[in-house]
Parts: structure tokens; C-alpha cells; sequence
């Protein structure tokens, strides 16, 4: 029986090419912008990790509740025990300490005097070769003029920042700031290089220093401010994220606010409330999306059944049963849609796998960006991905079918002969 | 005052003294003349305590000059206040810098005082309009308690609450507000003694109260009063020496 069918499927071509070419492009699409939704919301919440809390981020308890008024007198000390702890713990999660500091740039005339004052926001990381943070900041690709730093004292303003304060690559600039006790410090840097972030907020004015120096600027020998996890792989994932906070923070009971404390991306960067907003957007266009695609290939089953109006009345005058017409024609619409939703979802697939790995760089339609977003636009397919397009594909053909077919079951078989005689 | 001592003195209709004439006593007993003070300012930070040890040069009531001694982190970091305007010079930069702006809001050596507060230099009663509120007692010496509210644009507590010992003259506690009426700052002094002649503060207590820790301790040393100190020590060069 199901071999009749598809040979009569494969040689009427229009009983099975638009239907399955319907079924087939919208399970794509339905595909396609699941993971496209899913990787364009990892790409924003992942310049936030990058530039801001990671995936993970440990300080002390203190330094988490004072927010964005933390202060480097609030630095986790003891770094190295603390970043050799969490490398040996979860060696799958890449820790890097970071340090943030505000303070001002002066740039010093001939004389050595001030010539030009500016408020600067200070970020300090290992810029050593073969340092993670490298590519987590992607400073390569971000260096506007210069080169990185590769000897101590060098630093890295942003790009927008040293034309302001009329500093190139290789002059002298002084950070006044305050150490992790509070008290003045100066430190006089040389420029290596220029970058230009895309995120307004570094890129208004930054500076970039090798967290070495600054731990030596600013009196923080083996402390920082804090130590950021980045998770395998490229999207932050909450449920592994909180499965490691609770573990670390069991292993770690007890002791003053200065005790170390592990907080995901959700907590850390205080975009909770974002996280479920994204989610409920993405799944609230999602299921607009598969809904209006389930309509359509609804319609595609009726359309097809009615289509089919003349040839159903010959095969039930002929005398060939209501129930049996009825099974093959959902038989036929179970094969298309079967066919048709894995050819979709394998072109779905294909296309995201594609965009997840290799991306689609947009660089050029947005050369003044100032919002923290990526210029590559990517996908991620998740385990949901297989199913998210082919059960509404498989589903709606079947059913525009069953209802369309119910006609099948109301025809007279007294009134065809005048049926077919008018 | 607590608030017995108050209602007792409203219904006795006791006379309170002019507040102007409390002020002008005040001033004329804190009026600069040319000092050296060795002081230390021992900060309670909220992980830990640091005493930073200085000599400073003072000449009238706009010329300063600051020398930090210790710990050796700060050593040989020096301060010139010359009117309205201050530098800084750091000996690990070699570098004179300008203390200017949102800067001067900035704590000193991470204590409880701005350099908003050291550059504080003008007479009470010239930026303030002061009233008596009643009497209280502080360190068991009976004190005026004044309120003073901003004559000028340019202050940096719109409003402060003083305590001045009634014969001595000197200012025992304070609190320093901002427009809005929020408390910014707190002064207490522990320790008086008589040098040279008048009363003066040897140990107080000073607390941002918008920050955590336990104050900033600020105790002199050693004051020379009427002190010989030459012109250069006024100037930017001096501070690179």
C-alpha cells in the first residue's frame, strides 16, 4: 500500500512536488530562524560577557553587592590561590582575572607640565602572549594604530579617546588614580597602540592596560577586582552557568564579605529581567512564525485535497470505499509532510550550521556602529532545532489533509453520476 | 542638645548669642598664622587600618605646603596649595600634576577627607550665615551649637551643624550637609590642648558618611606655631626636590 502511494506520489508530480516544495521550504525557515533568533541573542548577551562579567564571574562578596559602586578596596586578594582553585576545579571554564579602574589620563608638554586632562575608564587584563583575553577582546581585530602592548608600561587607549587628548602611538601618558587603599596613584605609561572597541562606552574612553602593571599602579599585588569564566563553547548557557556558581559556592561556605563568591552572567550583569524578556521575545516570534507557517501548509493540504475533488468522486464511483480514499489521502499527506519536513529541516540545518560556524559579516553595512553588537551575524543550533520545524510540518500537512478530506466522507455516491455529468 | 535642654531653654527664654559673634570668635581663635605640623592620619579602612605620617608648611591661610613621610609607598609625595589651586607631585611618575575638577572631590590618601575639604581655606562667617540652636555638652565642655547655612555659591557643604566650646572657641563636633539635607560628613574632635596661647584640636575623628569604614583618625604630632618658613617652599619647584 505505502509503496502505491509514493509511486503514485513520484509520477504526479502535482500531487507531491508543491506540497513537499511548501512543506520543505517552510520547515526551513521555521528552522532557520529558530537558531538565527537563538545565535542573535548569544551575540548580544556575549559582547556583554566579553566586555563586562564573562560567563562566570568570582570577587569577593562585598565587591558583588556593592554593584557598579565596587571599588578595588573590595579586590579578592590572594588571586593566584583563588584562579589556580577554579582552573583546577573546572578546568573546562577559561578564567582570566581582570581589574577596572577609573581615574584620569594626564598628558604631560615639554616642560613635563600638564597639557590635557581627561577622565579615563581603566580595564586591566593579561595581554601576555597567548592569553585568552586576546581573542575574548578580539584586540587584534580591534587595533586601530599601534601594536599591542609587549613590554611592561605599555598601554592601550581607545582610538576616539587619544585623538581627543592628541596622543599617539609611543608617547607618554599618566594615569592618576587611586590604589586598592584609596590613596593617590600616578603612573606614567607609553601608548603602544590604539583601538577602536565598537562599544561607545569603551570606546568614549578607555584604557587598557596588562593587569601586571596595574596590580603594580595601583598596589594590588596578587588581587584583583575579579576573576571572569568563559563557558566552552560560544553562547553563555544558564543551566551549566548556575549548576557551577552552586557548586562553588557550596565548596565555599561560610567566611566574611571578603570571601570569594561565584555569580553567573544572569546575576552578575543584572540583565536577568533581559534574559527572560529575549527568551519570551524569541519564543513569542517563534511561535508566530511556526503558526502562520502551519496555516499555510495547512492550506497547501487542503488546496491539494480539493484539488483532487474530480479524482476522489471517479475512485467512489467506481466503488471504491469512503474509509479507504480517506486513509490514503492521509497516508499521502503523512508521506509528503514526512518527506518534505526532513528535507526542510536538513536545509534548515545545513544553513544555521553554516552561519554558526562560519557567520555572515555585515562589517560592511554597519562601518559606524556604536552599540555593543557583533559584526558577524551567526547562528547556534540547539538539540530543540530538529524538532521545532518538522513536527509543525509533518503536523499541519496531516491535518489540512484530515479536514479536507472529511468532504471525502459526505459525498453522495447517487449524486456523482450528475456530478460529473454537469 | 537633647531635646529636654531645648524645651527648658525655649520656656526659660533663655538669650542664645549671636551667631555671627560666635563665628567671628571661632575664626579669629583658628585665624592661620605661619605653622609646621608633623600630624599622622591613621585611616580605618573596612579591611584594614593605614597611618600615613606628614609635615606640612603652612603660611596664612592660603599657602600649604605637604610633605607625606610614611608608609614608604607614599613617601616623598608632595602637595602645594597655593590659593584656589593644588599640585601634586609623585616621585614614582616624576611628575607635578594639577589637582583640578571633579578631582578635588577625590579622597586624600583614601582617609574620609576631599581635597575639597584641605582646600577649605576661607573664613566660616565670610561663606556662612550662622544661627544658635540651642547648647549641648561635647568632651564634658559646654558648646553653642550653631547652624550655618551657605552665604556664597561656592561651597562645598551647603549647610553644616558646628559645635564650639562656648569659652574656648574652637569647633568640638560637626556635620556637614549638602543642598538636599543629606549628611556628607562628620567631624569629631577627642583631644584638645592649649599651645601657644590658644586651644587647639590635637586629635579628631572625620567620617564620609557616604562611605564604609570606621573614619579617618587625624592627630598632630607637633606644632610650631609663628614658624620661620621660606618663600620657596611655596612653589612648584620645590616640590621636585
Amino acid at each position: 500500500m505505502i509503496r502505491f502511494l509514493v509511486k503514485g506520489l513520484l509520477r504526479d508530480r502535482s500531487r507531491s512536488l508543491f506540497p513537499l516544495l511548501t512543506v520543505a521550504i517552510g520547515v526551513s525557515l521555521v528552522v532557520l530562524m529558530d537558531n538565527y533568533l537563538r545565535g542573535a541573542t548569544d551575540a548580544m548577551f556575549q559582547a556583554t560577557a566579553n566586555f563586562v562579567c564573562g560567563h562566570l564571574r568570582v570577587t569577593t562578596r562585598a565587591y558583588a553587592r556593592a554593584g557598579a559602586d565596587a571599588t578595588n578596596e573590595l579586590a579578592l586578594l590572594g588571586l593566584d590561590e583563588v584562579t589556580a582553585g577554579l582552573r583546577r576545579d573546572f578546568p573546562d571554564v577559561t578564567w582570566t582575572p581582570r581589574i577596572r579602574f577609573g581615574g584620569l589620563i594626564d598628558v604631560p608638554d615639554s616642560a613635563g607640565m600638564t597639557r590635557v586632562q581627561s577622565p579615563a575608564a581603566g580595564l586591566a587584563v593579561d595581554l601576555s602572549e597567548g592569553s585568552p583575553e586576546l581573542k575574548i577582546l578580539r584586540l587584534a581585530k580591534s587595533l586601530a594604530a599601534g601594536r599591542l602592548p609587549s613590554a611592561p608600561g605599555e598601554v592601550l587607549l581607545s582610538d576616539d579617546f587619544a585623538r581627543r587628548l592628541g596622543v599617539g602611538p609611543g608617547d607618554k601618558v599618566t594615569l592618576i588614580s587611586s590604589t586598592m587603599n584609596g590613596s593617590m596613584a600616578v603612573q606614567n605609561f607609553i601608548l603602544s597602540g590604539t583601538v577602536r572597541f565598537g562599544v561607545s562606552a569603551m570606546d568614549r574612553g578607555a584604557l587598557l592596560a596588562d593587569i601586571g602593571d596595574a596590580q603594580q599602579a595601583l598596589d594590588m599585588g596578587d588581587a584583583a577586582g575579579e576573576v571572569l569564566g568563559f563557558l566552552p563553547g560560544e553562547g553563555y548557557d544558564d543551566r551549566p552557568a548556575t549548576r557551577l556558581a552552586a557548586q562553588y559556592n557550596a565548596a565555599h561556605p561560610g567566611g566574611d564579605e571578603f570571601a570569594p563568591e561565584m555569580a553567573t552572567m544572569r546575576t552578575a550583569s543584572g540583565l536577568g529581567s533581559m534574559f527572560d524578556l529575549m527568551g519570551a521575545a524569541s519564543a513569542l516570534i517563534l511561535a508566530v512564525f511556526v503558526t502562520a507557517m502551519g496555516i499555510v501548509l495547512w492550506n497547501a493540504g487542503l488546496m491539494g485535497s480539493l484539488r483532487r475533488y474530480g479524482e476522489i468522486g471517479i475512485r467512489l464511483a467506481i466503488g471504491e470505499d469512503k474509509g479507504a480514499v480517506y486513509r490514503s489521502l492521509l497516508a499521502e499527506a503523512f508521506l509528503v509532510g514526512l518527506a518534505g519536513s526532513a528535507i526542510g529541516t536538513v536545509i534548515g540545518l545545513g544553513i544555521s550550521y553554516y552561519l554558526q560556524e562560519v557567520g555572515l559579516n555585515i562589517s560592511g553595512m554597519i562601518p559606524n556602529a556604536t552599540v555593543v553588537i557583533d559584526d558577524v551575524l551567526r547562528a547556534r543550533i540547539a538539540p530543540g532545532s530538529i524538532f521545532i520545524g518538522f513536527l509543525p510540518g509533518l503536523l499541519a500537512t496531516f491535518v489540512g489533509a484530515a479536514i479536507s478530506g472529511l468532504g471525502v466522507l459526505k459525498r453522495q455516491t447517487a449524486v456523482l453520476a450528475k456530478e460529473f455529468s454537469g | 542638645m537633647n531635646a529636654i535642654g531645648g524645651i527648658v531653654l525655649l520656656l526659660l527664654g533663655a538669650d542664645l548669642p549671636d551667631g555671627s559673634a560666635v563665628l567671628a570668635n571661632l575664626d579669629a581663635n583658628s585665624g592661620s598664622t605661619n605653622k609646621i605640623v608633623v600630624s599622622e592620619m591613621t585611616i580605618h579602612g573596612r579591611r584594614e587600618s593605614r597611618t600615613i605620617g606628614a609635615k606640612s608648611w603652612i603660611q596664612g591661610e592660603s599657602q600649604s605646603f605637604t610633605e607625606y613621610l610614611s608608609p614608604p609607598r607614599e613617601a616623598g609625595t608632595k602637595m602645594l596649595k597655593l590659593g584656589d589651586e593644588l599640585w601634586t607631585y609623585s616621585p614614582s611618575s616624576d611628575r607635578i600634576i594639577k589637582i583640578s575638577g571633579h578631582m578635588l572631590r577625590q579622597s586624600v590618601m583614601g582617609s574620609d577627607l576631599s581635597y575639597d575639604d584641605m582646600m577649605e581655606d576661607r573664613k566660616l562667617g565670610d561663606v556662612y550665615d550662622a544661627e544658635v540652636t540651642g547648647e549641648d555638652s561635647v568632651l564634658e565642655r559646654p558648646c553653642w551649637v550653631l547652624t550655618l547655612t551657605a552665604s556664597v555659591p561656592d561651597v562645598a557643604y551647603y549647610s553644616r551643624e558646628i559645635w564650639v566650646d562656648q569659652t574656648r572657641h574652637i569647633v568640638l563636633k560637626e556635620n556637614r550637609y549638602g543642598k538636599s539635607g543629606k549628611l556628607l560628613k562628620t567631624a569629631e574632635v577627642l583631644e584638645t590642648k592649649h599651645l601657644s596661647g590658644r586651644w587647639v584640636a590635637t586629635r579628631a575623628v572625620f567620617k564620609d558618611a557616604l562611605k564604609s569604614g570606621d573614619g579617618t583618625e587625624f592627630s598632630i604630632e607637633s606644632i610650631e606655631f609663628d614658624a620661620e618658613i621660606p618663600d620657596y617652599i611655596f612653589s612648584k619647584a620645590a616640590l621636585k626636590e
